[in-house]
């Protein structure tokens, strides 16, 4: 029945949760961000050839499904790029946090600083022709799915320019493929099983990634819909990105049973190792071959950590400890782990690596710079109007403050 | 007779036999003209509140004073609140008066409903009203039809409160208005604070209530100080529903509004007289179900004018509301059309300038009645 992953070993460090009385939750795949091994020999010196990496057997937990394999083939090309694409979403990040510090951007800003890895395996296992919808924690996703930095801090910033023109702010951006963004938490998840819907509809070979927090998992609307998914067959991977919290509530304070991945009770599961990019892409690549052979649903659970606050204006050290959060940055984190494979490996060099460093926090901050400069819209009601509706669909007119702000398409 | 024998109403009226609790819910009608009248300059011992102090003192109060009133919502316990707001009310009454839940609005507040149908006297907070839009099923179809659709058996004795309306720069899914949602529902009161006075009396009223209540507060006031009179200062202050109060009175201009825009009406009346010597009546609503009809008469009959100002989307909503309210039952004593003001009808755009322009401002209410007075 249920399939669980053999050599469960029970050593890995971060099984217990440090708030005192509140009993104990545990994550039994490990949040080693460097527990991947490959033969340094077997690696080639062609930057686009394949190779072999060998997962570590704490990478997954399976409920009803047998795990996906634990050997995945990856090029130095592959690597040096998802390596490059995390730092990159870190350094947006980073710039997010300043920028809000010095007050340039206003209201709710969800940054996903440790969560890294999920955004970043999930698109290098998809195509472009396949879907992700997530919930307000999304700069990263959005920037995977070909936003521009300049654009998703341009959005931050209230900017004309931004990915959503201004109108959308940090947790509704949207592009090809990523339907945003969602601020209602859990309100994404039948709304990407509607993406399914839609794939399976057209007859596409495509898959869904609808993704939620721990905090959203007990929303009944993502209940909801399992039960059509499952009930459908709808191609659609679930994904509950665990960071251990629910804003300043712990997992086990809110959900009756913590292992996200047989939530789904009819749908079965797979724990992923969400620290390790390498494992998150091997699980969805395995998710989607799974959904486009039209075997149904999966849930997924990334264990995963966020290092800051729910959101800027929470401290996020009231309700776990600083040596939580300073261990999991100093021992498990995703970028970390991934660049200590990839000196161990001699997939790169420690010149060349910096050099990666370099130039992606070049480009990021160069972008973040030109989003600085780019214009404010204008306060016209030309523009504050538009796209309420489908244009050219308009209604007459919208009515104002007053009735002689009302604008007139 | 027969009705008193129904085991529900029996938990009514043993209810109300209980001493402080419901006793000052009752006396409402013999004490609102003090409680109203109350002046704070000339009063000893007024303090100064913040909205959040004072809201609270009020939970804190009613939490103390009656057994079956209990807290629940999402961090109100251990984070203190996502606002503060239940802040220091899990040390001082436990976890089983201030709860926790998940983040399934749905769930929780349909799960307040059924133990409000049980007798107890939940108060269910919302991080924000934006979310409630999950549970306005619960609110609407268990909470506000229950009594009437059991033909007066069922009681339901629930408060569902949080910040309402827009706060700064969270966009379209985060700064919706529901008091035209929740003021349209027979069978719900909703009342809509502006002062700390309001936030305490009104809050406590609701608690008290024995009807399913909506505390619409407003995030941008929660930080903002009011003066508090020892009177409100007590535990047994509470301001009557449908009750409004003139918080500036006037002879040129009614000027009848609620919640965040209170304030912002006030600044403006105060420079309609320093620029043209107009006197404005700025008339605080309070509570919009019930609504005060009676006190917009009176003043219309005085200044001959009604401008309401709300900041919700214009078309049927609280605005629209007093304007037709004013055509039924003040038209005669008109000297010209009622106007309003409210928010633009546009989902809530995230730059700060379009923001501002979806939104009433002093300078906007300033002007309209400027235009409105012909000055």
């Amino acid at each position: 029945m249920l399939s669980r992953t053999l050599r469960t070993s029970r050593a890995a460090p971060l099984r217990v949760l440090s708030r005192g009385g509140y009993g104990v939750t545990k994550r039994a795949v490990t949040t080693d961000a460097a527990s991947a091994h490959a033969d340094k020999d077997a690696v080639p010196e062609e930057d686009d050839k394949p190779f072999q990496v060998h997962l570590s057997d704490e990478s997954f937990e399976t409920y009803e499904l047998d795990p996906p394999p634990y050997t995945m083939e990856t090029t130095k090309k592959e690597l040096k790029q998802m390596y490059y694409d995390m730092v990159s979403v870190r350094r947006m990040e980073m710039a997010a946090d300043r920028l809000y510090k010095e007050k340039k951007i206003r209201g709710f800003c969800h940054l996903s600083t440790g969560q890294e890895a999920v955004a970043v395996g999930i698109e290098h296992s998809l195509t472009k022709e396949d879907d992700i919808i997530t919930a307000y924690r999304c700069h990263g996703f959005a920037l995977m799915r070909g936003g521009t930095v300049k654009s998703i801090i341009g959005e931050l910033l209230g900017r004309r320019e931004g990915i959503a023109y201004g109108k959308g702010g940090s947790m509704h951006m949207f592009a090809k493929g990523f339907y945003g963004g969602n601020g209602i938490v859990g309100a994404q998840v039948p709304v990407g099983a509607g993406l399914a819907f839609a794939h399976q509809y057209n007859g596409n070979k495509n898959t869904t990634v609808a993704l939620y927090g721990d905090g959203a998992s007990n929303q009944g609307q993502v209940f909801e819909a399992f039960n059509m998914a499952k009930l459908w067959n709808l191609p659609i991977l679930f994904g509950c990105e665990n960071n251990k919290y629910g804003m300043g509530t712990a997992a086990n304070r809110s959900s009756a049973l913590t292992d996200y991945y047989k939530r789904g009770q009819y749908i079965p599961g797979l724990k992923v190792n969400g620290m390790d990019v390498l494992a998150v892409k091997a699980a969805v690549a395995y998710g989607k071959a799974h959904t486009v052979a039209g075997l149904g649903p999966l849930v997924l659970e990334y264990v995963t950590y966020r290092y800051g606050g729910h959101s800027m204006s929470d401290p996020g050290t009231t309700y776990r400890t600083r040596e939580e959060i300073q261990r999991m940055r100093s021992t498990q984190d995703p970028i970390a782990g991934l660049k200590q494979k990839l000196l161990e490996w001699n997939v790169t060099t420690e010149e060349e690596l910096k050099g990666i460093d370099q130039e992606a926090r070049k480009a990021v901050d160069g972008e973040v710079a030109e989003a600085e400069k780019m214009e404010f819209p204008e306060a016209t009601g030309k523009v504050l109007y538009e796209d309420i509706y489908v244009r050219g669909s308009e209604p007459q007119f919208m009515r104002g403050r007053t009735p002689d702000e009302n604008y007139y398409y | 007779m027969s009705r008193l024998l129904r085991p529900a109403s029996r938990l009514v009226s043993s209810s109300i036999a209980r001493p402080a609790a419901r006793n000052a819910f009752q006396s409402f009608p013999r004490v609102p003209a003090i409680v109203q009248s109350r002046g704070y300059a000339k009063e000893s011992g007024v303090k100064e509140y913040t909205v959040r102090d004072a809201l609270n003192e009020a939970l804190a109060e009613e939490l103390e004073l009656n057994p079956k009133v209990f807290i629940l919502g999402e961090e109100v316990a251990q984070y203190n609140g996502a606002y503060k707001v239940t802040k220091g009310l899990l040390d001082r009454f436990g976890d089983k008066r201030v709860i926790d839940t998940p983040i399934t609005e749905s769930g929780f507040c349909g799960l307040a409903v059924g133990a409000a149908l049980a007798g107890l006297h939940p108060v269910c907070e919302f991080m924000t009203f934006n979310f409630a839009m999950q549970a306005i099923d619960q609110i609407v179809n268990s909470a506000a039809k229950t009594h009437y659709m059991s033909g007066g058996i069922q009681p339901c004795n629930i408060t569902f409160r949080g910040p309402n309306g827009f706060a700064s720069g969270v966009a379209a899914q985060h700064s919706q208005d529901y008091s035209a949602w929740y003021g349209s529902i027979p069978g719900l009161k909703v009342v809509t604070p502006w002062s700390a006075e309001d936030a305490k009396g009104l809050l406590k009223a609701a608690i008290r209530d024995p009807n399913p209540v909506c505390v619409l507060e407003n995030e941008l006031l929660y930080g903002q100080s009011f003066p508090m009179s020892e009177a409100a200062q007590k535990d047994d202050f509470v301001i009557p529903f449908g009750k409004a109060k003139i918080e500036r009175a006037g002879k040129d201009l009614t000027i009848v509004t609620l919640s965040r825009c209170v304030g912002q009406s006030l600044v403006a009346a105060e420079a309609l007289k320093k620029k043209y010597g107009v006197e404005v009546e700025v008339i605080n609503l309070r509570s919009i179900k019930p609504l005060d009809v009676e006190a917009i008469v009176k003043s219309v009959k005085k200044t001959h004018r009604l401008l309401a100002v709300e900041s919700g989307f214009p078309a049927f909503g609280v605005g629209a509301e007093l304007l037709a309210l004013t055509m039924e039952y003040a038209f005669d004593y008109l000297d010209a059309p009622a106007q309003r003001i409210t928010g633009a009808e546009v989902p809530t755009p995230y730059a700060l300038k379009l923001e501002q322009m979806s939104f009433p401002d002093e300078t906007l209410i300033e002007n309209y009645a400027k235009k409105m007075l012909r000055l």
